[in-house]
């Protein structure tokens, strides 16, 4: 894997197909649905990610697809505890490696941790165990798989909907519009912990989504990486529309692609001219009910929020410090 | 009952103190917890424990106790010995994760330092947060002083990691009356307990050489048989529990039982308390057992698996059972303890009249004068029973 890792990292785009691994870590057989985007950001994350790692995956649907007794779709040692607090089991996780590698425990390099949740497990349920396990500062990735509203459950909405979306609970009527609140910036939250890189990323935009989680791996601790996942049932979309789409929400500035390394941002694919915020929304059912007036609305937010990104991308961007060892600081035996 | 080994010393302890000294001379690995009055003496004492280097592991400090619970789970998966601590409302905010981790049997060890439940806020002893976790499926006992505090600590572990137990383990303790009590404790050296208990071998644990997945989802073909399986381990370590109890009473004299009784031999009424309440229940039955009152005690330790036998052999010949409950199952038919103990005797033959007392709610002291009125309004009860239980000692 040494030749995917990060020294390489920053020429992503002159890697081909070819040179991304074969072998496959989430493999086939679950229960996802035709067309799910998530299914294929997981699929990416995971060879990503490698052999030697552990994962926590809150309930949801990958876990609920993925894992029914007696069978499995996780080549990696994986767990699923509850919904709110993966992070915390990660932060577990990464700690007991610690104490094992140093007692001498551990049958090999210490394994990285990562930690996978949906939009409602991240940024509603579990944003306390993930802001507390961000604080703590374990040397973890966190994934959050963001199909914009609780989609196992029958398309609730959450606090990562984006406005104006019909779901079952914010449902367009006579006094409503759907969704009535702009989506959560779970982007904003992480970078706000301080730590030391984070990311949005798509699975429309593979060599992308692939480095970004190698990046993220490779930095020592937390990481956050935002997956936008597009899901067919619960966007009443086409299914063979989902890659295309992940593409449009980039290609409108609905979900700009960038990372942000020590609280410097840099957009990691430019678009050199935006499209309008319709070409996104109509090709999705639960934007049907949206009117022109508030197609505006929405694409007059989607650019105000554009502009306020670049600006934050004016600034120099750093260069990567060498991420080969995370020595911890010594400190003198007997205290 | 003098002590084999002449690696024994007696000192005067905190209790909590004496708790964080069991964990450390069991090299727990990894510890996480949150803070919540009566716990902290455990906590803090542990953190300082790490910080100075006398007790190789990591302590984090997590932001809620529902962490607390997750993150010893993490570290358990991932195949450290791992200890947690907590109280009241943070064992109630634990509960959802508790019943996850006796499911996925991690062996966790937990000091619950028994507090009453809000509202209103009351940071006494009470049974009432351990009662509402009664069904978390967790081995649970309960302790009478620091000294049995300090044995059981260092026991759960072995308890927890026999691979045919592989459970967590609730050591309840009274809040304050016990956290925060000093005693004169006899210690038992590193060497004695490295050899009670050996490194924590783990059955299967997180590890990318050998992947496994942990907490896949059941469908109705296979939950009924997962709980089953669950069912039958709590059940079966009744005889691992009794085999680490035994080996400790051969290593340091002190022996327990599941149900410890107190000048039961030919009592015809019996008081059966948990906790500590049951030095102060010794009191009054001396006393009573003095003025020629056939009077004795039972102190239920085992809580969970419940010791139903060893309970009918203990009242047998018995006419009167008086059980002390400290939480109240609000709506119910008496306290959790009560219930259970009727629901125990039922079946048999012939078995005592039963009276309840719910006592010592949020700290509301009971002393030995409370247990011997107790005995004789209890007489009188059981002769013309007026109420299903009753609150003593409570005003209105």
């Amino acid at each position: 894997m040494e030749k995917f890792g990060y020294a390489q990292s920053q020429k992503y785009d002159t890697y081909a197909a070819r040179l991304l691994p074969r072998e496959e870590f989430f493999t086939p057989g679950h229960r996802a649905c035709q067309g799910c985007g998530e299914a294929l950001a997981v699929r990416w994350v995971c060879k990503a990610i490698g052999k030697d790692a552990i994962i926590a995956h809150a309930t949801g649907c990958m876990e609920i697809v993925s894992s029914g007794l007696p069978q499995t779709s996780w080549m990696h040692p994986w767990i699923h505890v509850a919904f709110e607090n993966t992070a915390a089991v990660a932060s577990g996780i990464e700690t007991a490696l610690k104490v094992l590698e140093r007692k001498g425990k551990l049958r090999g390099p210490r394994p990285k941790v990562v930690a996978m949740g949906g939009d409602g497990g991240t940024s509603d349920i579990g944003l306390q165990a993930l802001s507390g396990a961000m604080e703590r500062g374990h040397d973890f990735t966190y994934i959050c798989w963001d199909n914009e509203a609780y989609m196992n459950t029958g398309i609730q909405r959450s606090s990562s909907t984006p406005y104006g979306a019909m779901t079952t609970t914010s449902p367009p009527g006579k006094l409503s519009i759907g969704q009535r609140t702009w989506k959560k910036n779970m982007v904003h939250i992480a970078v706000a912990h301080g730590i030391p890189y984070v990311a949005t990323a798509s699975p429309s935009y593979v060599f992308d989504l692939y480095f970004k989680v190698r990046k993220a791996l490779e930095t020592p601790g937390p990481a956050y990486i935002h997956v936008l996942s597009v899901c067919p049932t619960g966007w009443r979309s086409p299914t063979d529309m989902s890659v295309r789409l992940g593409r449009l929400a980039v290609e409108t500035g609905v979900f700009p692609l960038y990372e942000v390394v020590h609280g410097r941002y840099r957009l990691t694919v430019e678009v050199p001219k935006l499209r309008h915020v319709r070409d996104y929304l109509r090709l999705q059912g639960r934007f049907r009910h949206l009117r022109d007036a508030d197609i505006e609305l929405i694409q007059r937010h989607t650019r105000a929020e554009y502009e306020l990104l670049l600006e934050k991308c004016q600034a120099p961007f750093p260069e990567f410090p060498s991420m080969a060892s995370s020595e911890e600081p010594e400190l003198e035996a007997g205290g | 009952m003098a002590p084999k080994t002449a690696a024994a010393r007696r000192l005067g302890m905190e209790v909590s103190i004496a708790v964080s000294h069991a964990v450390k001379l069991a090299r727990a690995e990894t510890i996480a917890a949150y803070p919540i009055t009566p716990q902290t003496h455990i906590v803090e004492y542990l953190s300082t424990l790490v910080a100075n280097g006398e007790l190789d592991a990591e302590f984090i400090n997590v932001e809620s106790e529902h962490s607390a619970i997750s993150t010893c789970i993490g570290m358990s998966a991932a195949g450290a010995r791992t200890y947690t601590a907590t109280s009241s409302q943070g064992l109630a905010l634990m509960n959802e994760i508790l019943y996850i981790a006796s499911a996925m049997r991690f062996p966790i060890v937990m000091t619950v330092a028994n507090r009453a439940l809000s509202a209103p806020l009351s940071i006494w002893n009470d049974h009432s947060d351990i009662m509402g976790a009664r069904d978390i499926g967790w081995i649970q006992m309960f302790v009478e002083n620091g000294q049995e505090a300090f044995d059981h600590t260092i026991m759960a572990f072995r308890i927890a990691e026999n691979h045919e137990v592989l459970l967590p383990v609730i050591v309840n303790l009274d809040g304050f009356i016990l956290s925060h009590v000093v005693e004169a404790l006899e210690m038992v050296d590193q060497d004695t307990v490295d050899q009670f208990l050996p490194p924590y071998v783990p059955r299967h644990r997180l590890d990318p050489n050998q992947p496994v997945t942990m907490g896949a989802f059941a469908l109705p073909e296979i939950y009924p048989e997962v709980k089953m399986s669950h069912q039958m381990a709590l059940a079966g370590s009744y005889h691992h529990i009794l085999q680490v109890w035994e080996e400790w009473a051969e290593i340091t004299g002190r022996r327990y039982r599941p149900l410890e009784t107190y000048r039961s031999e030919g009592a015809k009424i019996l008081l059966l308390t948990m906790g500590s309440l049951s030095e102060v229940a010794e009191i009054a039955v001396d006393e009573l057992r003095e003025q020629g009152e056939p009077v004795g005690l039972l102190k239920l330790r085992l809580w969970r698996p419940f010791p139903v036998e060893d309970l009918r052999r203990a009242v047998a010949g018995a006419e009167l059972l008086i059980i002390c409950d400290r939480a109240l199952s609000l709506g119910g038919v008496g306290g959790p303890v009560m219930s259970e103990v009727r629901s125990v005797l039922y079946p048999l033959a012939s078995r005592p009249a039963t009276v309840g007392y719910i006592i010592g709610l949020g700290g509301r002291d009971v002393n030995p004068a409370a247990f011997k009125d107790m005995v004789a309004r209890a007489r009188e009860e059981a002769r013309r029973p007026t109420a299903e239980f009753h609150l003593y000692g409570v005003r209105g």
